[in-house]
Formats: C-alpha cells, structure tokens, sequence
C-alpha cells in the first residue's frame, strides 16, 4: 500500500462497518433487518466483515407480509442457514390473526400491515435496536433522517426531534422500551449498492436479473402475475423478459424490461436510467409525504 | 466509475433567497442526476400551489413541515457523481436559529460552498457560514459569487466583493480559498464554463469541487485508534484471538509496530491487522480495522491505541469551543455525559469562558449564559480522563458531544483546545517487553 487512500466504496464501506460495531457495542438486544434483498445482502457481508473472525453478534429478523417474492424467502432461508445466524421470521398472516394488525377493505399491499407487525417483533424480542439497509438516497423523507434513528415506545419516528450526528459520533441511548433503527448504508446510492455487490461477488435472489415473467399493466407499471395478483378481466397477459429494480410488496412491485443478466449489465442501466430507483413501487406514490407518514408510524 | 473513483462531502448554506437551491438544483441537473419521477413529483407540486415554476427546493426539502413553510429546517443530504468523483452534499439551511444544522453538516465536509448574492456582497450570514466552516475545520472553502446575471457579469463587482471577503479572512483558520463567479440560475460557471465572464479564468465550479486535493484532509501523521468493540471469537480455530476493532482516526500502523494504551499507560506490538480486505500488513485512517497485541493487556471500549511518538493529551480537565444544540440551554454545575471517540463519561461544565455573537462574530468573555445555537468556549472537567488532540490538529480526535443524561437527548457538539494541564506522560518503559 504505497497510498494511503481510500475510494468511495471503501469509505463508505469503513464508515458502514464503524456503525455497524457501535451498535454491537452499545446496545444489549440489537438485531438485523434481513430480507433477502440486495441492501440487506449487502448489510449482511458488512457485518461479515465488521465482526470477523467472529460471527455475527445478533440475529437476523423478516418481516414477511404473506406477499414476499417466493424467491426471496428461499434466498433468505439458504443464507442464514449457511452463515449459521438465528433468523427470526414474524408473519403480517399471523398479526392479523392476533388482531395486532387490521386490514382495511380494498388495501392491496401489505406494506402499511408490515408496521404493527414489525413493532410486535420488537416488542416480543426486547430489541432496543435494529439495523436496516435504507438509504438516503431512495426518498427525500431518508433523504432527513440520521444514522441512528430514535424511535419512542410507539414506534414512532419524530423527524423534528431528531439528534445531531456529528463526526463519526453516534448517541444510541434508549430507554427500556424505546429502540433504536440504524441504518449504516445510509450515504449509499443505488449505483453504489450495485457495485459493492459486483466487487465482494455477492449471490443475489435471480429475479434481480432479466428472465421471462408474465406481467400486466396496470397504472404504468409491469405488475408480476401470480396467485395473489390474478389478471383482472381485459387485461392481457404478457411475458416479458423482466427483472426488479428494488423488490418490496409483490403486489406493487413493479418490473422493468430488461435484458441485464450480469451486474455489469445492471451497473450500466442504473448509470443511465431515468427514474429512480422507488419510482417503480407503488406505496409511495401515495402522496407526498407518504413515506413520512408510513416512518412516522414506525416503518423502517 | 473505477477503484479510484474519490468520495467528497461539501456543505452548503443559505436560504432560498441566496439561490443555494437553484445552485444544487444546477448542479444536479446539469450531472443529469435528477430522474424523471422527480421531476414529475416537482412538477405536481408546483401544480398543485398554483405556481408555474418547478421549485428545485423541493426536491432538498423532504420534510411536510419544510415544504409548507418554505424553508429547509434540517439538513439533507444529497447525492450525485460524475465519472472521476461521488458527492455527498450536506444541504443546510442559513438563518441564525439553525446554526446548529450547519454546524452538523459542516463536521465531515471537506469543503464549504459560501454563498453570497452579487448585489448584496458579503452579509452576516455568509460570514456566519465562513466562520462556523472555519471553527469546524473544513479543509477547503469556495466562495461562489452567485447572480453575476444580475450585476451585468462585471469583473469590478467580483474583485470588490472579494476584496471585501479578504478582509474578513484573517479572523478565521482557512487553509484553503477559491472564488468563483456564477450565475446558479442561467448556469454560467457551475458545470458549463461561462462564456459572459471572459475575464474569469478559472475552474467552474464542478471541475473545481472535482479538482480540490481531498486525500490530505484526514491526519496521516499520528496514529490514533479508539477501541470500539473487542471481537473475540471463542472458536476452535480462533480460541486465541482477541482484536481490538475500531476507526483509525489518525495516522498509519503496521504489524510490528510499538503501541501505547493510554489512558492506562501500557505498551505491546501490533501482532496482527484485519482490514476491510482481510490481514494486512498495515492499515490508515480512516479504515475501520481489528487489531491484536502481542501481550495480554486489560483493554477495553474507551480506551486509545496510540503511537509511541506525538503522544495525545491524557486529563479530566478540558477546555472546549461548543455549539449548544438544545432548547434547554447550558447549566453549569449540572452533570452531562459526554461522547467523544468510544468513551462515554460523565463531565460538569465549570466555566463559560467566552461567547461568540453569531451577528457580528465578535467574543464577549464571561457570558451569563450558552442557549440553543450559540457557540462559545466553556471549560468543563469529566470523570473519566479523555485521550485527545486539540481538534485543530486532527478533527476525528477532538470532537465530542455532550448527551443530557436524563433525556438522552444530544444537546452540544464540541471541539477540544490544547488543554491547560494535562497528565504527564506515562511511563511506558514499565510495561515494556
């Protein structure tokens, strides 16, 4: 090493894993948020790295709302058996069995019905702490929030409220009851995502990259069709050469035509495309603020 | 985008009225990162407020509270790149009552965009901005003269303003200074060089934040190292092993190297280093890194790997400039925690030393009282002793903030001096090998 210097990939992967020990350090109950997606992936191999020799210091948990990709739970269930890590799945099926949480009529996704049941987790386990792949750069409410980002006993995210970070300094004091949700990859872009995952060759779920789908349209989107999401009458059924861009509730999840079958291929369109990366998912679309509504009820 | 692509932080700040939102709005635009959907989302709002122009504000501005009152309350961070560099831009707003959001986007710049109207020449609040970037320690600072448009792109009002901007610098601790003339909404010199500005033969202001020398801004010369965490595996094949991990805040270390524990004062050899890459010969700030010695110390969260040479500061009586955070202001005599590196302890503040007036920038000494966004110096004593560099060496190493215990609410950000007294310094000879 004649230079002492970093690229931008490995700043924001130090900075990343700095996170990632303080909350191993400061905290008594943290876990990891692990979906199966890429940024959780990619939050897996940091964790990797921050605690090695040693093995990951907490466990994994999912939130699985009844409508994750089928490919994505396989992916999620493989992985956390092969790093030998505790993974705890907690249902939206189940939540809504215990009436912890309430579906109103006509609601499709599942993704507001993620909230109750992720915070019954929290409360289950005790975790003062949980660390997620979001990032700022996904939409302008992330775009406010901190690294370590307080939320109170009911979940709740007060964005006015929020503390300094300054440095590479950190305040994770919680009382009994409020937690903690961390977000190390926070300064990540999408582009950067893609390319930690190319440099560290990371295995990926293969609905990332392009393969034939039946799709519909529906509000300018290829939706996937599938039992949950059966065509409605008139609309026609297309297969498509298709991937994902980000991958949340199948029911809005939109695909992109593609025919990216290497990350280098992906790399590429991330660099030229045109809209970002959540313009795809339906959920915030919503209105303007609805991811700061959906934070401010405790969403991730 | 390859292995040296470099990453750089800068701040901004100001309000809409400086054109700071036009001007980010530029450069994003202009680097074709702003995607369609956005755009879309700005042209909704704007329809929906009966305006016709797309406000680039909002696309900075994420908060409800933000967008229907107009200004930016809390910093944002945004996001662009071009082939050779990644920005993060720290974007905060300007007025006195959020002194302490540019405070907190100005810690980790490596530059600071100071923004000042044409028109109006240098105000209180581009001094305000000059001044907190200063106190900081961003590295490199960049003045944009913004709306040349509208003072007919004349060269004598750019050499005015600059002349004017000179005059305020030697208060402050700039190492480095450039002015750029710009007109953020027609675009001249921000990506595409101006062709209104002859006269004006430097960089646009792109190629310079592209340009700057960024790799010097961390401190290569001590090696600091708090540790944050002891990983110890407990396994067959690594029963033995005991890293001491953390961020290399200062200077550089190699296998083999002599290393000092302070504050407890033991001394052993770097046995082994894990990077981000696996073992490594050596490793440098700021790469996050584990460590093991080649004895067996008591060593613990808190304490500091340090070089044997350039020792730091060990002592429980500091003297502090500090940015109040809270809308409770400082009590002396009161018991705070403070953060700084890994250790959490408790300080009580024991005199408020001086007061900066953030309109004028003058010092008032003795001051009665320290209140939300005021910036002063204070002395305060902790329980524990702090191992530290006075933060105008080495930022990484002077920095703390101060956490109310009963609220856990983080109510100052400060910035260690030189203290007064501090403890001798160990003998490390009595540990030796």
């Amino acid at each position: 090493m004649s230079q002492y210097k970093l690229s931008h990939l490995e700043l924001l992967e130090t900075e990343a894993i700095h996170v990632m020990r303080e909350v191993a350090a400061e905290f008594e109950r943290p876990t990891l948020m692990f979906s199966g997606g890429k940024d959780s992936i990619v939050m897996l191999r940091i964790a990797e790295k921050a605690f090695r020799p040693g093995k990951i210091p907490f466990p994994l948990l999912n939130v699985d709302t009844g409508h994750n990709f089928p490919e994505l739970n396989e992916f999620r269930d493989r992985r956390a058996k092969e790093l030998g890590a505790k993974l705890i799945v907690r249902t939206v099926e189940d939540a809504l069995a215990k009436g912890i949480a309430t579906q109103v009529p006509g609601e499709l996704s599942r993704n507001r019905l993620q909230i109750p049941t992720l915070l019954a987790a929290i409360e289950e386990f005790q975790f003062d702490a949980a660390l997620g792949g979001a990032r700022r750069d996904e939409e302008k409410a992330r775009a406010k929030e901190r690294f370590f980002s307080f939320r109170d006993e009911f979940g709740q995210w007060e964005p006015k409220k929020q503390r300094p970070e300054l440095w590479n300094i950190y305040n994770g004091r919680v009382q009994p009851g409020q937690n903690m949700r961390v977000f190390p990859i926070s300064n990540w872009t999408e582009a950067d995502v893609w390319e930690y995952i190319g440099q560290e060759n990371l295995e990926l779920p293969h609905i990332y990259f392009a393969h034939d789908r039946e799709v519909v349209r529906r509000k300018g989107q290829w939706l996937p069709v599938n039992d949950l999401l059966p065509p409605k009458e008139g609309e026609e059924v297309k297969t498509l050469k298709v991937r994902v861009r980000t991958i949340g509730d199948i029911m809005t999840t939109g695909c992109i035509e593609s025919d990216a079958s290497e990350i280098s291929d992906i790399l590429a369109e991330v660099a030229s495309a045109r809209v970002t990366e959540r313009g795809g998912r339906a959920d915030d679309k919503v209105s303007e603020s609805s991811m700061e509504d959906r934070k401010r009820e405790g969403y991730f | 985008m390859n292995d040296n692509t470099q990453l750089m932080r800068f701040t901004t700040a100001g309000s809409v009225d400086d054109g700071k939102s036009t001007l980010i709005g530029r450069l994003l635009h202009d680097s074709k990162s702003i995607f369609e959907d956005q755009w879309e989302s700005l042209e909704r709002s704007a329809d929906l407020a009966g305006g016709s122009e797309v406000n680039l504000a909002n696309l900075t501005d994420g908060l409800r509270s933000e967008r229907e009152q107009g200004i930016t309350i809390d910093v944002a961070y945004r996001y662009f790149a071009t082939p050779r560099r990644k920005f993060i831009i720290a974007d905060t707003p300007g007025h006195v009552q959020y002194t302490r959001n540019m405070v907190t986007g100005a810690s980790t710049a490596n530059m600071a965009l100071v923004l000042i109207d044409a028109r109006n020449g240098v105000v209180e609040q581009s001094k305000r901005h000059a001044y907190i970037s200063s106190l900081l320690g961003i590295p490199h600072m960049t003045v944009c003269i913004n709306k040349m448009d509208l003072v007919d792109y004349s060269e004598e009002r750019f050499r005015e303003i600059r002349e004017e901007f000179y005059e305020f610098v030697p208060r402050l601790d700039i190492r480095d200074i450039s002015f750029i003339p710009i007109s953020a909404l027609k675009g001249d010199n921000v990506v595409t060089e101006s062709t209104n500005m002859p006269w004006y033969h430097g960089p646009t202001l792109l190629s310079h934040l592209e340009d700057v020398y960024i790799a010097s801004d961390w401190n290569l010369k001590d090696f600091r190292m708090p540790v944050q965490y002891v990983i110890r595996p407990h396994t067959d094949e690594h029963h033995d092993y005991r890293g001491f991990s953390g961020q290399i805040t200062g200077g550089t270390i190699k296998v083999g190297d002599d290393i000092g524990v302070l504050p407890n004062g033991a001394r052993s050899k770097v046995k082994s280093i894990l990077t981000h890459e696996g073992p490594a010969e050596e490793a440098f700030c700021p790469q996050s890194v584990s460590i093991e010695l080649e004895h067996n110390i008591d060593i613990s969260r808190g304490d500091t790997l340090t070089s044997l040479d350039n020792l730091p500061y060990t002592t429980q009586d500091h003297d502090a400039h500090l940015c109040w955070m809270h809308e409770q202001g400082l009590q002396l005599g009161k018991k705070y925690l403070i953060k700084h590196g890994a250790r959490t302890t408790k300080i009580v503040f024991k005199e408020l030393v001086s007061q900066i007036d953030v309109h004028t920038l003058e010092e008032i000494e003795n001051p009665t009282q320290i209140k939300l966004n005021d910036i002063g110096r204070v002395k305060f004593k902790s329980m524990a002793p702090l191992v530290y560099d006075a933060y105008k060496k080495n930022r990484y190493v002077g920095g703390f903030v101060i956490i109310d215990e009963a609220s856990n609410d983080t109510v100052a950000a400060g910035m260690l001096r030189s203290p007064e007294k501090a403890q001798p310094i160990p003998d490390f000879t009595d540990y030796a090998i």
